[in-house]
């Protein structure tokens, strides 16, 4: 790879180093760690993982739409781990002021709590922060890069640059001669970047805010498409692991027949249980199922009444987390309306079972796997190896789904212990979809306690407690992380609504911890959203008033009410219905975005039917308006699936659920009629992999509600309620 | 044992209990169709069988009877089959994960019923599970292949 150039990181504070710098080759230069144009072609470095959400394309249209080049012109490489690539936008997230809040103060602390984020080059994908996060810096490396180009061609040609335009990754002579950026490449390898002063204005844009086809969307169409589990190396085996389903060491186990099962090269103890490397995953995996063990018990109490009696106990003082919010007077309330409500344990049950591929020679470890959490991986990885961190290379595939399962890393683990038996000889390993589910870090199991008040027609009182154990430390536990100081994440989706209700609070309480649980599609809000939104719709049904209506004069958020008054709009909330139909709304402002649902059930002999589903949310600013419906329609069906018919509960400390006959979530016949409306007033640019998510299933059980005057305060719902 | 997919004779030696995915992911290299469950759950790999769809999951290789078509065979980048031009044009996929066995499914299912109802395509593809959500879309795009094929 001769005569190529990299453009980099320049423009953005005060940069890390550039990692596409290291590995340059011969007449190839490095200016940003966004850009690598070569001779061959031009490679777009998107670092934050795609899972589906279409992280990779949205990444690329940004450098593109400054770079001047076309999708179809281009290559992707998600790039190496490195600090360059920190994500801007985490930090923002865990600290307790409201999305809503843009005030000077809040913007400061924001920028403060980034510090230890890009010191530390925390590379995530997580927390809908992509868009957010990339939405000026790779805009920023894309002009530097065409404006460097641009320079080359000046130089080339002699003529001013100011006479020369850009366009679909050329750039133009004023006499229409066109010069490519591949033939530029070496060139502008031995240039300074070109420091560029101003981004393009948005009515200049060809890209953003118009449909987009998806960059791997032929590939995904047509079996093209390779993720983590496809890898193949020369010479590489198979891995399958039997873990103790109970989550603690193995006391003992015998392979005596698995040895003996064809194809079976070796069967090696890894930590919380033992594998087995085959020349065939299906061999792996039945000898796998052959070993006996005698499992360690759980590190967690083994019953579900005991999870839940330690919710239950955590509503004291002596587990008081936060009160984040506090107005007004909540003990004012004579004859107070009381609820309880509760939420189980998920699992994330990715379509793509957990897999990671992993190479140890003498010299270096390479890693093949679809990841959220690169630099952990190396951190982690090089821990448990003795090698230096440098010497790791993590290579990030596309992910067949996550919904925040590929932000834990035991998969990795596993997969080197075994591969650090097995010098030179590349190991794959997948867990089978028993192992995946008995081995998630569920979403966090919850329960809040309302207390609230009418008067006049109108909602007065809430008082909303909520009692979980802490998602970030349980998560961050495994990343050697320790986390200070109250959790936000057990209030998030609560405490931080656009209402103004006179006497309103929300109480954050930490439970101890009990089962290992991690972030899920919209972490806490997924099940505070459920809390919030339903106490607030028993309260609004107790004042007498329309749910509807009442959730808009509540509002203190502009981009709020319009996002209700749109979902009002394209449903047509106040049109008749039919006998034993049924509307309901549900709102939640998570990760900065407001989205409201409504939800349209008919009570049918054989339960309820979803007939409708109408989604609106405000995202600051639209990207793609393709994938922005994709993210929005697929959060709230996400949201329905699981708030009808899941959970994962455990029994004698093992999961019970072990496989989709048991974890079904929502089928194609179940899904109903969605229609989804993206709004542009918010402040603030957000992601959208999450918001839609948490108001979907208070939207149904409030929809439940209106169709049969049952109130259901539990998921899953078909605990209580038959679903067609 | 020999087998046939996508047009091409195949020699494998593999215990006759070995599902048919199996085969065709680590014996043949075939990785369009994919593993999700392996209890015949998801579908996410479905391949044909003489053009009937089934899950390679359950299909021990021993039991096999008829060519073998997998997502790779159906069509290609350059000659989409017309499902899989449906499917580009409603831009399903979002992980994509699920897609090869739905497409499958849904030609399948296409081959016999040509002009299907919502219902009839509901009731066809709902043992095809997508985590993604992708469900309005695969609805829109199998409509808008049933009436290309009709045309055709
Ligand atoms: S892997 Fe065959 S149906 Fe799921
Ligand atoms: S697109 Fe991800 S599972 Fe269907």
């Amino acid at each position: 790879m001769l005569g190529g150039v990299v453009f980099g990181a320049v423009m953005y504070k005060i940069p890390h180093r550039n990692p596409l710098q290291g590995d340059k080759q011969e007449g190839q230069a490095a200016i940003t760690p966004y850009v690598l144009i070569t001779p061959d072609g031009i490679t777009l470095i998107t670092p934050r993982a795609d899972k589906g959400q279409g992280a990779y394309s949205v990444q690329a249209a940004l450098i593109a739409e400054e770079l001047d080049v076309r999708l179809d012109q281009i290559n992707i490489d998600p790039g190496a781990p490195a600090p360059a690539y920190y994500n801007t936008a985490l930090a923002s997230d865990l600290l307790p002021f409201r999305s809503t809040n843009t005030n000077y103060l809040t913007e400061l602390a924001r920028s403060i709590a980034d510090a230890p984020v890009k010191l530390l080059g925390i590379q995530i994908t997580g927390g809908s922060t992509t868009v957010p996060d990339g939405y000026e810096k790779l805009r920023w490396a894309g002009a530097t890069a065409r404006e460097t180009l641009k320079a080359a061609a000046a130089q080339q040609t002699g003529l001013p640059v100011a006479q020369l335009t850009t366009r679909d990754a050329e750039v133009i002579l004023p006499d229409g001669t066109a010069v490519s950026y591949v033939s530029l490449a070496s060139r502008a390898a031995d240039i300074d970047p070109v420091k560029v002063d101003a981004l393009r204005d948005p009515s200049e844009w060809r890209l953003i805010g118009k449909p987009m086809q998806r960059i791997d969307i032929t590939a995904k169409s047509t079996g093209r498409q390779d993720y983590g589990i496809d890898v193949r190396l020369p010479g590489m085996l198979h891995a399958a692991v039997r873990l103790n389903p109970r989550r603690g060491p193995v006391n003992d186990y015998k392979a005596t027949q698995a040895e003996t099962m064809r194809g079976v090269k070796a069967i090696i103890p890894v930590t919380d249980g033992i594998s087995v490397i085959a020349d065939n995953s299906w061999r792996a995996m039945q000898a796998a199922q052959a070993i006996k063990a005698d499992w360690g018990p759980a590190p967690y109490p083994a019953e579900m009444v005991e999870h839940w009696q330690a919710l239950a106990d955590s509503f004291a003082e002596d587990h008081l987390d936060s009160q984040f919010l506090d107005q007004g007077d909540v003990t004012a309330t004579d004859t107070p309306i009381i609820a309880e409500y509760r939420a189980p344990y998920l699992a994330h049950a990715p379509l793509e079972p957990i897999n990671a591929t992993v190479l140890v020679t003498d010299t270096r470890i390479d890693i093949w796997t679809g990841t959220q959490i690169p630099r952990f991986i190396q951190a982690n990885i090089s821990a448990l190896s003795g090698f230096d961190p440098d010497d790791i290379h993590v290579h990030g595939q596309m992910i067949g789904g996550s919904f925040g399962h590929r932000l834990e890393d035991q998969v990795v683990r596993h997969a080197t212990e075994i591969a650090m038996q097995m010098r030179g000889t590349p190991i794959k390993l997948t867990y089978s979809r028993e192992e995946d589910c008995a081995q998630d870090f569920t979403r966090q199991i919850a329960m809040a306690r309302l207390r609230g008040g009418v008067r006049d027609g109108k909602v007065e009182t809430c008082d909303l407690g909520i009692a979980m154990p802490s998602i970030i430390a349980s998560q961050m536990s495994r990343q050697g992380v320790p986390i200070a100081g109250p959790d936000a994440q057990i209030v998030a989706g609560a405490w931080d609504q656009p209402f103004d209700i006179p006497n309103y609070r929300v109480t954050g309480y930490r439970a101890p911890d009990l089962a290992p649980i991690s972030s899920w599609r919209s972490v806490g809000a997924s099940t505070n959203g459920f809390f919030h939104d339903c106490a607030l719709d028993e309260l609004i049904h107790a004042a007498g008033a329309d749910p509807l209506a009442e959730r808009i004069r509540l509002c203190n958020h502009d981009p709020s009410r319009k996002v209700l008054e749109v979902v009002g709009e394209m449903s047509d909330w106040s049109a008749a219905m039919d006998e034993g139909q049924g509307r309901g709304v549900g709102f939640c402002l998570s990760f900065g975005v407001p989205c409201a649902v409504v939800i349209e059930v008919t009570n049918t002999p054989r339960g309820i039917r979803l007939d409708k589903a109408f989604a609106a949310a405000d995202v600051g600013r639209i990207i793609d308006p393709v994938n922005f419906e994709a993210q929005v329609s697929g959060g709230v069906i996400f949201g329905l699936g699981h708030a009808i018919n899941c959970e994962i509960t455990y029994a004698d400390g093992m999961a019970e659920q072990a496989n989709y006959h048991q974890y079904e979530a929502m089928r194609l016949y179940q899904c109903p009629q969605v229609e989804i409306r993206g709004l542009e007033n918010g402040e603030r640019i957000c992601g959208v992999g999450e918001p839609g998510v948490p108001p979907a299933a208070p939207a149904l059980a409030n929809a439940i509600f209106a169709a049969t005057g049952q109130r259901i305060r539990e998921m899953p719902f078909n605990k209580h309620i038959d679903f067609v | 044992m020999k087998l046939k997919v996508n047009g091409t004779e195949h020699q494998i030696d593999v215990e006759p209990e070995m599902p048919l995915l199996w085969v065709l992911r680590d014996e043949l290299g075939i990785t369009g169709p994919k593993y999700g469950c392996g209890i015949a759950q998801c579908g996410a790999c479905t391949v044909h069988v003489d053009g009937q769809a089934v899950r390679s999951c359950q299909l021990p290789v021993g039991a096999l009877a008829g060519e073998v078509t997998t997502i790779e065979g159906l069509g290609s980048p350059e000659a989409l089959h017309a499902i899989q031009a449906a499917w580009i044009e409603h831009q399903v996929a979002q992980c994509g994960y699920c897609q090869s066995g739905q497409i499958m499914a849904a030609a399948a299912f296409l081959d016999v019923n040509d002009a299907p109802t919502d219902a009839e395509i509901d009731r066809a593809l709902s043992a095809n599970l997508c985590r993604c959500g992708t469900y309005p879309r695969i609805r829109a795009a199998v409509k808008t292949a049933a009436a290309k094929l009709a045309e055709a």
